[in-house]
């Protein structure tokens, strides 16, 4: 829950503030809204909690992040199979 | 829990400092991502530490407890620099009267109870969320609160109630969810809302009188939403420095020496090593829309810190038709902690994990009987889960 796991935009959603972004392999939908005053495209990098992205990162924060949370190991696993679970939209 | 290694061994007297720390030292510099960045940072930690000093130094976030333990930054620290383990684990601060009101709430006639993983294992006075599964309760893990929603529309016969929980990381998402109900008039969903503030649990931290804290390592997610003006009330009042960190091994070091620079050089600032995601004014969009939709309570019991005036929020009026305290009168009771828990202790940075009674022993990951042994960034499950036990030894060893 308290993991901010980075996505990269993959499509706008055609519901607004929606988006489909690829998290840890998997295409879910998450609520980008609280980060459209940014300007959200596709290949944007984004970090996400809980379904939705709080902030724009850049694809090298993305990759350290991901790296980061890979070592961590269950957690990081735990959350990516609720993510994976999700039906969110 | 399967992959977790074995319980450590009870703290035993074992040779101090010298050869073993240095070598324990290196093993984990060998896991930052930049072993000489990582390396020249520990020395110049260790230069900034003035003789005869000791630094307490607490780190707010549950996210970067686990950074520490997972890869044994105390190992590459002074003797002279403690780290303090904050409130920050939303899971271990809730009280247990809140688990017995949410479990009250299941167990009323079609309610299905949604809340996060994290919260299964959570000891209330009449079991955990898993135990009221087991009893029959609809109780349903969800990765977010959108998740609820979608189970209210799918299920328009029963009456969903989200268990909200977290600190202003996870509010802004209850909040939207919560105005998303609203725009599409979906009128059985309800959030029992937990949402915790971080500021006015820093205001309770500060006014201890038992506080050994010189400075502190700022929450990288929490400053997110509320940026990092918040926090100046801490360096310009209370003379404390405050350093927002990011959650890698590296960024916490460099945090650490941030602040023994401004202790060095007199100064006490908010700075952000996080600026790689931490913008100074934090996420506006989100708190605007907590505060569209939630405000403070006049107080709220926090595990292990008591009632804090203003620390807590609630949906507003305009919003109560989702406000499941107001849709039912939940008993609301206050519970005790058990009497062999030291989790209060533990979250106000008095006692380390290990120094607990039932530490590892009554209490483990599997059968937790206190908050911090339940979710992973809880200081104890992760002085568990991964053994770092070298301070403990040593320190016994002293006192032996």
């Amino acid at each position: 829950m308290c993991l901010g796991i980075p996505g990269e935009v993959v499509a706008l959603g055609d519901r607004p503030g929606m988006a489909t972004v690829e998290v840890g392999g998997v295409r879910r939908p998450v609520n980008v809204m609280l980060v459209e005053q940014e300007g959200v495209e596709p290949g944007d990098w984004v970090l996400i909690h809980v379904g939705f992205a709080l902030a724009r990162i850049d694809e090298e924060e993305a990759r350290l992040t991901l790296d980061h949370l890979e070592k961590m190991g269950q957690a990081y696993q735990d959350e990516l199979r609720a993510l994976a679970a999700s039906r969110a939209g | 829990m399967r992959d977790r290694p074995a319980p450590p061994d009870a703290p035993t007297p074992a040779t101090e400092g010298g050869p073993v720390a240095v070598t324990s030292a290196m093993r984990f510099v060998d896991e930052f991502r930049d072993r000489d960045t990582a390396r020249a940072v520990a020395a110049r930690i260790a230069e900034l530490c003035e003789p005869g000093r000791r630094y307490g130094f607490m780190e707010i976030c549950g996210g970067h407890t686990h950074t520490i333990y997972k890869h044994g930054i105390e190992d590459l620290l002074p003797e002279a620099v403690d780290l303090v383990h904050g409130p920050g684990c939303p899971v271990c601060v809730i009280p247990m009267g809140r688990v017995d009101d949410a479990i009250w709430i299941a167990e009323q006639e079609g309610v299905i109870l949604t809340s996060f993983g994290d919260l299964l294992r959570v000891p209330g006075s009449r079991g955990s969320f898993l135990e009221a599964k087991a009893r029959g309760c609809d109780i349903r893990m969800v990765y977010s609160p959108l998740d609820s929603l979608r189970i209210a529309r799918e299920n328009p016969d029963r009456r969903v109630v989200f268990m909200a929980i977290g600190f202003e990381t996870t509010a802004p998402s209850t909040a939207v969810t919560v105005l998303r109900a609203a725009a599409e008039g979906i009128s059985n969903f309800s959030v029992l809302c937990n949402h915790v503030s971080i500021i006015p649990a820093l205001r309770a931290i500060l006014a201890a009188s038992d506080l050994r804290v010189d400075g502190f390592i700022g929450p990288g997610h929490v400053s997110t939403v509320i940026g990092c003006e918040p926090y100046r009330f801490i360096a310009e009042r209370h003379g404390r420095p405050f350093v927002v960190a990011g959650f890698e091994p590296l960024d916490i070091l460099q945090s650490i020496q941030m602040l023994l620079l401004q202790l060095h050089e007199g100064r006490s600032e908010v700075e952000n090593q996080y600026t790689r995601v931490v913008s100074w004014e934090g996420n506006r969009k989100a708190v605007r829309a907590i505060e569209e939709v939630m405000e403070p309570r006049a107080t709220f019991e926090w595990r292990g810190l008591g009632w804090i005036p203003d620390s807590a929020l609630q949906l507003r009026k305009e919003y109560a038709a989702f406000d499941a305290e107001r849709a039912w009168e939940v008993p609301a009771a206050r519970v005790a902690d058990p009497r062999a828990c030291q989790c209060g202790e533990v979250l106000r940075g008095v006692i380390k994990p290990w120094q607990c009674r039932v530490f590892g022993t009554a209490c483990t990951p599997e059968a937790p009987i206190g908050t911090c042994m339940v979710s992973s960034e809880g200081a104890c499950a992760a002085y568990y889960n991964f053994g770092r036990f070298s301070r403990p030894r040593a320190a016994a060893a002293r006192r032996g």
